[in-house]
Parts: structure tokens; C-alpha cells; sequence
């Protein structure tokens, strides 16, 4: 039995259509997640409009260098996702386990970065409570925001990591062929968590920065 | 208790509303008897064994009926929908010359203050035939004020005023109660909406105490008699903190809890030495002699608002 | 040859049933078999169905008089909220998706096993983790915010345990998601060669559709519940009115899942009906086509109406306005569907067994709690009767006399096919008339009571309603004897029941083509399908003479 037909599971009657299935599958959850973030966007659109000075205020005071270090992180390690996918489907072992192996660093090294600029958010007192350092008190709800975005991202993020290592390391120990389809799932995934953070960057960072 | 004080139609608007309900109730009546005979109709005349004619239906006839049956649903719906909706639209003006009254929720009262500066606790005088307006807002959580013979209720918010308005057409004793739950003591949080001819609201709006000036006379007492000479924060004689103390719950020295009302305040003015708080000696002396009637009024009207903390009123029967 | 002799060539006949793949516990909690999922489930919203019952029969016991009995406001405002927590989410959200759209789903539609069977082991551990945050609040003491769980109560000033229930609710809301991406994703890929769209059960619509809402709605419900966790938790003000947030902001996204999930609640209730009735008035559904157009237009709509719950919220009278308009127009495809049901009991061949007898319970207890939500869609009624028992009764109307009704429906219907037994059916029908008229006796009052301004969640009441009260009280220990019923004829029927053929009432389907309990791949040969559902003429499907329970179809494969 060839390393692709091991990859066949009940119940599908054949390798093309499960793959289809995965496939629907892995987007059916990323419309799920797009409507739990969509839920946070609103909540931020509808504050911003109703508050625009306050989000100003509060905007500027976001890490924008950190903020940039880590879109470029993950827009790097969205290239080394699809390039890694690509030499699957090519049954280039080394490439694709390798490159695996580089997201995975890029998302941790997000990771890193953002708790290194957690550290300093909170520093300088920027967690909403009685010592908040802003005026008007609007801008405890921008900085509310953005704990819960960042966070909630963050541990997309984290798990995104966890995944891939794992998938990294069963493509090395062959427990699956290079060729599984399941690579598909996981690209998709961390394509979406990097998409979020494109949409959250402005958000946040840009603010007060045009 | 009758349910006159419910179900009364006390204003032109809350009769509007009963009449659509009661065209609702005679269509939805007419709908259910006539899918209820359909369906027992059907049940008993094509029972297993019946000598019913069957067969099939002509598909034509199977898609008439079907487009038939849809078209008329929606336009029956929509119907109703424009029925509803027209009433709302003429109840949606707020009235001019309207008396504001304002109304704060907390949990578990109502505070109202009348635009003479009349205050009152869970409840609302109103004179007849007067568009009124409620401007209201909550001191903590989302409250509702329902006033089921207005046939009106509405969502009292934190940091916002919603308003209802209503002008009533019929006096009496009508209730009034909340409508959103806002935690433990929410079945209790009710009072009385009165209303009374025009020249008797005047009567009663005159003969209410002008509340701001009472606690203002009362501060001035409470300084000139030299209660805060003990009862100041920052005096050097031991003496109970009185912010909030109305309506608190107390325990005594001799181990008693009692709540801090009218009567409580009064006796440990002139009889100090009856209840004394737990903790603190018996030196406060009295005023029996240096205090007139009035004067107490306006000193309880003092510490009556000083405020501290949510005052518990005991549950009412309704 | 003798009945016995046909008896025992069916069983002799059948191949190992999935009940006998495995007798361990282990075998049972490492299963991927959306058999024994489906099994798994069933036991679980079962003890929570009558967690939840136990809580509002304390509740009605307290309300027999207008002072109270033996709670305190804080225990029976905790009671009230457990209620409707475990009853929306850990009952009737899962009830027939998890049990019945599991077991059949694959059935139906000729496959071995829905689409990612892990996932659907991992969805009922999602619940049951899900439902351990539940039951740790329940035992600390219970919360007490109502199941609507409005800020700034809830991240402010409630006492209780506001956090573990959402908690419980957020974890057992992926259980949902993942079920409905696994029941969209076999739908378009795993039918059986020839089974098109338009020859699949009307069951198997409906478990599309409201997966459909069930991935798109409960990730917003996700979201709201979490940021009363961040407000509460860590006092980042998300709805805080003194920091500028909006607690009617709350409203929004709560409302935006929770009037879907009604409609998560009904849809597949709708599914079971089309299959009930069909089957015991042996006679096709009248309008296949519009039955799903009106399914697809529900769960559509459904999403666009969320404002009707906030009436009186602080909306503005336009939102007000466009809300309601979308009301009616939501209410016209079920209303199609209640006549399309009556219709296809027009020129059939009908018996009254107990499953027909719940399906027609649920057409009219559902007609009257549907045009009452035309009431509430009428601003100025609804601002009068909104927070009073004019709208739990109108819920409850559909949602127990409706759902739960279908759900009984369904569980006597398929009974045979999961189990392999008949239950009792003397005392099924006896039960099936009980809980209609206990159902009314709890319920009617409450309509008159609400619309004379009976408020709800209120534990002290003025006197003047406590007629209704004890009406409704007693209605609901008949209720309760009717849904207690089930549990002893069921339960007997595992040990002594009949044992059932493949196809103990002539139904179509594809899930009596195959032994009772069907084997545990379902299908040796995956059919091939030429011919639409519900294929009742009278020369395929007779009638069923005398005892059903040994009459073979035409069409087994076994």
C-alpha cells in the first residue's frame, strides 16, 4: 500500500474526496473563527465611533515597533507556511519539514516579542484599573480592546505553534506520509491567524499615526 | 388587592394597545381553530380503514393551493405587522408641556423627584390628563419600569436617561414594578403609580416638604447643635460614622441587630442611652429639651442623605 | 412458517450490531461509531434535562405562594437561572442534532460514518468538559444572572458564580461548532451515489440547515460570554456605562446568537415531524420543495430579527420598526410548514401510535406558540407583555411544547432501530396524552397571567396571581409524571422488550433498510439511490396488518 493510500480513513470512499472534505472542513471552522474575532471588531468599531478623541489618545500610546517587528514575523512565516506546503505536494521531504520547522520559530518568536511588549504596556501602567494613566476614561475601553484582541490572537497563535511543531515532527517520524493532505488544514489555519493580525495591526497601531 | 391595579386601561394609548391585542387574540384564535379542526378533520376521516376517498391530488392542484396558502400567510402577517406598527408611530411624539419627572433606580427602590423638588421613594403622583414624562437612569444595573396600566414599561440604563411618557385618564392607585431582573430583591422592588385629579395633585405637590431645604436646615442644625463635634470623621471622641447610616442594619451592645429607620434615629437623639451601638461607650448626651419637633425632621432629613451604601427596604406585599 | 420461526431467522440474519462492537467502557468512551456517539450524548442531555427539571419544580413549588416556602430570593433567583442555562445549552441546543442527527445522519444518506468521526467524539467531550464548568458552579452555589446573563449584573454586582457558568457555556458552545461542521461537511460529501439534493430527507435538511446557523451564530455567543469573563475577571470595562462602555452592547451580541439559537432549537424538531408524519399517515409530504425553501428562509431570517428581545432595551424606534417587520416575515415560512403538515394528512391512511401522536401534539402546541411570537413581534404589545409570563409562555410553547415534544417524537420513532426493542406502546400513548395535557395545564395560565402583568424571574408576587400560579404549578407535576414515564417503559423495554425487525413501521428511509440495531459499518454495499424520500403509495408500503414488529420491508438489504 503506497504512503498516500495509508492517509485513506473511514469513512471516505476515496483519497480525492477527502481531501475535499478536509478542505471544507478546515474552512467551515475558519468562518466560525472569523465570526468569533468579527464579534471583538465590532465591539472596537463601535466604540471608535463613538468615541474618536479618546481612541486617538489611547492609540498613540501603543508599542508600534514591536507591533511591526511582529507583522513582519508573520507574514515571513506565512511564506515559509506556503513554501512548505508547496514541496509536500512535491514529496520534498527536507524543504517542507524545514520549513515547518521555520514558521513554527517565526510564531514563537511573535510570541516572545509580544510578551516583551506586554511587559512594557503594563510598565507604563497601561492596564485599565483605578491607576490607568489616560484621560478621558474612554481610553480604558481602546486599552481594554486590545488585551482582549491581542490576546485572544495570541493564543490562536500559541496553539497555531503547538500544531505545527507537532505536524513538523510526525512528517519527520513518518508517522504521516510527506504528501498528507492534512498540511492543507494546518497552512489554512495559520493563514488565518496571520490574517487577523494584518487587520488588527492598523487597529491598534496606526491609530493615532497617519 | 384587586387587579384593578393591573389590568386597568389607565390612558387612551394603553386602551389602543388592548384593542390590538385583542384583534391579535380573535386571528391567532381563528388560525389555531382552524388548523385544530384541519388536522382533526383529517385525523378522523382518513383514519387507517376508513372508506374516505384517496388517491393522489393533481400536482397543479398540490401547487395552487401551496403558493395560495403562502401569499395569503404574508399578507395577513403584513397586515398585522401595519396594524401594530401605525399604533406604535402615533405614540412615538413626545408630548410638549410635558411634566418631567425624574427617576433614579437603584437596587432595590425608586427614587423619584417631582419638579417642585418633591421627593418621593417608590412611588409616582401624576395629576389627570396631563402628558407626563419620565426621564430615567440607574445607579447600577439595567433596571425596567413597568407601569402594566399604561401598558407601558421601559429599560432604565447606567450612565444614560430613557424616558416613557403617558398621559393618564383615569385616577387611582395603579402599580408600578420592575421588569428586568437586577438581582436578589428584584420581586420586591415595586410601588404605587398614583393618580390624582389636577387640583389634588396641586393639594399634594404643595404639601410636600421642599426634601432640598430640609436636609439643608438639618446640616445647619446638626453643625449648630454640635453633633459633628463627635460624629465629624475627623473628631477625637469615639463616635459612630453617621454616612449611610439610614436604613443600615446596627448591632447593639447588648447584641441585638435593628435597622436604622425614622424611629431609630429619633430615639438616639433624645434617648441615646436606649440602643447603643456595639463598640462605643454611653457618653452621647441628649437633646430632649433642645430640640423641637421640627428641628428633628430636618436633622433626620440630614442624615437621611447622607448616603453610603444600598438602603434595604423590607418586601412588600405588593 | 410460524411468527417465532421469522422472528428468529431476522436475528439469526442480522450481522453484529454496533451494540456488540466492544462491551468495555473504554470501548464506549474511545469510540469514533456516530452510533455509539449519539448513545453517549443521548445519557448526557438526559440527566441534564432532568437536572434542569428538578430546578424549575422547586421553582413552581415556591411559586404556590405569593411570599415563598422554603428559598430565599438568592436560592430561587439561582434556581430559576440554573434552569435556563442547562435547559437552552446542555439540553435542547444538542437534544435531537447530537442524538438523533448523529445516529441518523449517516444512515440517511447511505454513508459508513459522518465526515470526521474524531471530531465527533471530540465534540461530546467538549460538552461533557463544558458541562464539569456547569456543574462546579451548580455545587458552589449557582448563579444567579438569569441564563440571559445581562451586564452590568453579570460583571458587576452579581453574587455567584458568573465566571465557571460562562465558562461551562463557552466550551460547551465548540461541542456545537464542531458537530455542525462535521454534519455540513458529510451532507456534500458523503452521499450515497444518486442521492441529490433534492431526494434527501427532509430530516436531513434540517440537520444542514442548522448547522449552518450553529457554526455561524454560537462563535458571537463565544465572544460575549468571554468578555463578561475579562470584564469580571481582570475589570477590563468592555460594557462598564462609568468608563464609557455600552451594557446594551451586551444585549446585541448575546441576542445576535441567542434568537438563532431558537431557531438551532426548532429546526431540527421540524426535521423529525416531516419524518413522523409522513410515516404513520402513509402518505407522502405534502410540498417537498417548499418544506426546504421554508427550512433554508428560517434559518436565514432567523439571523436578521435578534432586535425583537430588545424592545424596550433603549433601541430606537426605527430599529424597533425594521426588527419587527423582519419578525413577520420569519414567521410565514413556518407557518407554510404547519400547513404543509396538515395537508399531508389529507387522503391518508392514519394510526395514532405514539410517535404520531407527539408529532401532532407538536403541529398545534407549535402553531399556538408561533403566533404568539406574533404577538411579541407587535412593538406595542411586546412592550407591554416582554419580562412577563406572556413571553415564557410563548417560549415554552414552542420550545418544550414544540421541541421537546419532536424529540419525544423522534426517540419513539427510532427507538426500535438504535435499541433493537419496541417499547410499551399502551404506555407510551398514555404518556404522549399526559405531557399534552400537563403541558397545557403549566403553561395556558401563564398567557393570562403575563398579559396581566405578572413580571417573571420574580420570586415574591402580588397575591391576586396566585390562582394561576397553583394551576400552573399543579400542570407541571403532571408534566413531570409524563416525562418520568418515558424513562421506566424505556428502560424496561432494553431488558424486556419486543425484539424489533429492520423496519418495525414500513418506513422509507434508508435507515430501515438495515438491520435494528444496524451493524456498526451501517451499510455492507452503499447503496445506490433512484427515487425521492417519503415514497408512500399505498402499492410499495402498505400499511402494516396487524403486528408490525415482524413485518419485513420490501426494500431490506440486511
Amino acid at each position: 500500500m503506497s504512503d498516500a493510500a495509508a492517509s485513506l480513513r473511514e469513512p471516505w470512499p476515496d483519497l480525492d474526496r477527502q481531501r475535499e472534505g478536509v478542505s471544507v472542513g478546515i474552512w467551515l471552522f475558519i468562518v466560525s473563527e472569523m465570526l468569533f474575532f468579527g464579534a471583538l471588531f465590532l465591539g472596537y468599531a463601535v466604540y471608535r465611533t463613538l468615541y474618536p478623541e479618546a481612541f486617538r489618545i489611547a492609540g498613540a500610546e501603543t508599542a508600534v515597533s514591536y507591533g511591526s517587528v511582529n507583522l513582519l514575523l508573520l507574514l515571513t512565516s506565512s511564506v515559509t507556511m506556503t513554501i512548505a506546503v508547496d514541496a509536500s505536494r512535491q514529496a520534498r521531504r527536507r524543504t517542507a519539514i524545514i520549513c515547518l520547522a521555520l514558521t513554527m520559530l517565526l510564531g514563537a518568536a511573535f510570541l516572545i516579542f509580544k510578551g516583551l511588549e506586554y511587559s512594557l504596556d503594563i510598565a507604563k501602567g497601561l492596564f485599565p484599573g483605578a491607576d490607568f494613566p489616560l484621560q478621558p476614561p474612554q481610553t480604558q475601553l481602546f486599552w481594554a480592546l486590545y488585551w482582549v484582541m491581542t490576546g485572544v490572537h495570541a493564543i490562536h497563535l500559541a496553539i497555531g505553534v503547538g500544531i505545527v511543531g507537532v505536524f513538523a515532527w510526525v512528517l519527520w517520524r513518518r508517522v504521516l506520509p510527506i504528501e498528507s493532505p492534512a498540511i492543507v488544514g494546518v497552512a489554512t489555519y495559520w493563514h488565518f491567524v496571520d490574517t487577523v493580525w494584518i487587520i488588527l495591526f492598523p487597529l491598534l497601531y496606526l491609530v493615532n499615526r497617519s | 388587592m384587586t387587579t384593578d391595579r393591573f389590568m386597568t386601561a389607565a390612558s387612551d394609548y394603553a386602551t389602543q394597545v388592548d384593542s390590538t391585542f385583542w384583534v391579535l387574540v380573535t386571528i391567532s384564535g381563528l388560525i389555531t381553530l382552524l388548523v385544530a379542526s384541519l388536522i382533526a378533520g383529517f385525523c378522523l376521516h382518513y383514519r387507517r380503514g376508513s372508506n374516505a376517498r384517496r388517491g393522489r391530488l393533481p400536482e397543479r392542484l398540490a401547487y395552487d393551493v401551496e403558493i395560495g396558502w403562502t401569499v395569503a400567510t404574508l399578507f395577513l402577517f403584513l397586515f398585522i405587522f401595519w396594524w401594530a406598527a401605525s399604533n406604535q408611530l402615533s405614540a412615538l411624539d413626545i408630548p410638549v408641556n410635558s411634566l418631567e419627572i425624574h427617576v433614579v433606580a437603584k437596587q432595590w427602590m425608586w427614587r423619584v423627584q417631582q419638579p417642585g423638588g418633591a421627593r418621593e421613594i417608590n412611588e409616582i403622583h401624576v395629576p389627570e390628563n396631563m402628558p407626563v414624562r419620565l426621564a430615567m437612569t440607574s445607579e447600577d444595573v439595567i433596571h425596567d419600569l413597568f407601569l402594566p396600566t399604561m401598558r407601558l414599561k421601559q429599560d432604565v440604563l447606567p450612565g444614560r436617561y430613557t424616558y416613557l411618557w403617558f398621559t393618564a385618564t383615569k385616577t387611582g392607585v395603579f402599580h408600578l414594578t420592575c421588569a428586568e431582573y437586577c438581582g436578589t430583591d428584584h420581586s420586591v422592588m415595586a410601588g404605587r403609580l398614583v393618580v390624582m385629579t389636577t387640583p389634588d395633585y396641586a393639594r399634594w405637590t404643595n404639601a410636600q416638604p421642599e426634601a432640598d431645604d430640609l436636609a439643608h436646615d438639618g446640616e445647619a442644625l446638626f453643625r449648630s447643635l454640635g453633633c459633628s463635634g463627635c460624629h465629624a470623621p475627623t473628631s477625637s471622641i469615639h463616635a459612630p460614622d453617621l454616612h449611610g447610616i439610614y436604613g443600615r442594619a446596627v448591632p447593639l451592645s447588648d447584641g441585638r441587630v435593628v435597622t436604622a429607620d425614622e424611629a431609630y434615629l429619633r430615639d438616639s437623639i433624645l434617648l441615646p442611652a436606649k440602643d447603643v451601638a456595639a463598640g462605643f461607650a454611653p457618653i452621647m448626651p441628649s437633646y430632649r429639651g433642645s430640640v423641637t419637633e421640627d428641628e428633628l425632621v430636618k436633622l433626620i432629613a440630614y442624615l437621611k442623605s447622607l448616603s453610603g451604601g444600598p438602603t434595604r427596604l423590607p418586601p412588600q406585599a405588593g | 412458517m410460524t411468527d417465532t420461526a421469522i422472528a428468529d431467522a431476522t436475528v439469526e440474519a442480522q450481522p453484529a450490531s454496533y451494540l456488540a462492537a466492544g462491551h468495555t467502557l473504554l470501548s464506549w468512551l474511545t469510540t469514533t461509531d456516530h452510533k455509539r456517539i449519539a448513545i453517549l450524548y443521548a445519557i448526557s442531555i438526559t440527566f441534564f434535562f432532568f437536572i434542569g427539571g428538578i430546578a424549575i419544580a422547586l421553582v413552581r413549588l415556591e411559586l404556590m405562594t405569593p411570599q415563598g416556602l422554603i428559598l430565599t430570593s438568592d436560592a430561587y433567583n439561582r434556581l430559576f437561572s440554573l434552569h435556563g442555562i442547562i435547559m437552552v445549552w446542555f439540553f435542547l441546543v444538542p437534544s435531537i442534532p447530537a442524538t438523533m442527527g448523529n445516529f441518523l445522519l449517516p444512515l440517511m444518506i447511505g454513508a459508513h460514518d459522518v465526515a470526521f468521526p474524531r471530531l465527533n467524539l471530540l465534540s461530546w467531550y467538549l460538552y461533557v468538559f463544558g458541562a464539569a464548568f456547569t456543574v462546579y458552579a451548580l455545587i458552589s452555589g449557582g448563579v444567579d444572572t438569569g441564563w440571559t446573563f445581562y451586564t452590568p449584573l453579570s460583571t458587576n454586582y452579581a453574587t455567584g458564580y458568573v465566571i465557571a457558568a460562562a465558562a461551562g457555556v463557552f466550551v460547551v458552545g465548540f461541542s456545537s461548532i464542531a458537530t455542525g461542521i462535521n454534519f455540513i461537511a458529510t451532507a456534500h460529501m458523503l452521499r450515497a451515489p444518486g442521492m441529490t439534493w433534492f431526494r434527501l430527507p427532509l430530516f436531513v435538511w434540517a440537520m444542514y440547515t442548522v448547522s449552518m446557523v450553529m457554526v455561524l451564530a454560537t462563535p458571537v455567543l463565544a465572544m460575549s460570554l468571554l468578555l463578561v469573563i475579562a470584564e469580571r475577571a481582570f475589570g477590563l470595562p468592555i460594557f462598564d456605562a462609568a468608563r464609557g462602555g455600552d451594557p446594551v452592547l451586551f444585549q446585541h451580541l448575546f441576542w445576535f446568537y441567542s434568537h438563532p439559537a431558537v431557531y438551532i432549537m426548532i429546526l431540527p424538531a421540524m426535521g423529525v415531524v416531516s419524518e413522523v408524519i409522513p410515516c404513520f399517515a402513509r402518505r407522502t409530504i405534502f410540498g417537498y420543495a417548499f418544506m426546504v425553501y421554508a427550512l433554508i428562509a428560517i434559518a436565514v431570517i432567523g439571523f436578521m430579527v435578534w432586535g425583537h428581545h430588545m424592545f424596550v432595551a433603549g433601541q430606537s424606534p426605527l430599529a424597533n420598526l425594521v426588527f419587527s417587520f423582519l419578525s413577520f416575515i420569519v414567521a410565514v415560512p413556518s407557518a407554510i410548514k404547519v400547513f404543509n403538515w396538515t395537508a399531508t394528512l389529507h387522503r391518508g391512511q392514519i394510526t395514532f401510535e405514539a410517535p404520531m401522536l407527539y408529532a401532532l401534539g407538536f403541529v398545534g402546541l407549535f402553531t399556538i406558540g408561533g403566533l404568539t411570537g406574533l404577538f411579541l413581534a407587535s412593538v406595542p404589545i411586546d412592550i407591554h407583555a416582554t419580562d412577563t409570563y406572556f413571553v415564557i409562555a410563548h417560549f415554552h410553547f414552542v420550545m418544550v411544547g414544540g421541541t421537546v415534544s419532536a424529540y419525544m417524537a423522534g426517540l419513539h420513532f427510532w427507538w426500535p432501530k438504535v435499541t433493537g426493542r419496541m417499547y410499551s406502546e399502551a404506555w407510551a400513548r398514555f404518556a404522549a396524552i399526559t405531557t399534552f395535557l400537563g403541558f397545557n395545564a403549566t403553561f395556558m395560565p401563564q398567557f393570562v397571567m403575563g398579559w396581566n402583568g405578572m413580571p417573571r424571574r420574580y420570586h415574591y408576587y402580588p397575591d391576586v396571581f396566585q390562582a394561576w400560579h397553583v394551576m400552573s404549578s399543579v400542570g407541571a407535576l403532571i408534566l413531570a409524571v409524563a416525562y418520568v414515564l418515558p424513562l421506566i417503559y424505556f428502560g424496561w423495554s432494553m431488558i424486556y422488550g419486543r425484539r424489533a425487525g429492520a423496519n418495525p413501521w414500513n418506513a422509507t428511509g434508508l435507515e430501515w433498510q438495515t438491520s435494528s440495531p444496524p451493524a456498526k459499518e451501517n451499510f455492507d454495499h452503499i447503496p445506490r439511490i433512484d427515487a425521492g424520500p417519503y415514497a408512500y403509495d399505498e402499492s410499495d408500503h402498505p400499511p402494516a396488518a396487524g403486528d408490525r414488529t415482524l413485518v419485513r420491508s420490501q426494500g431490506e438489504t440486511a
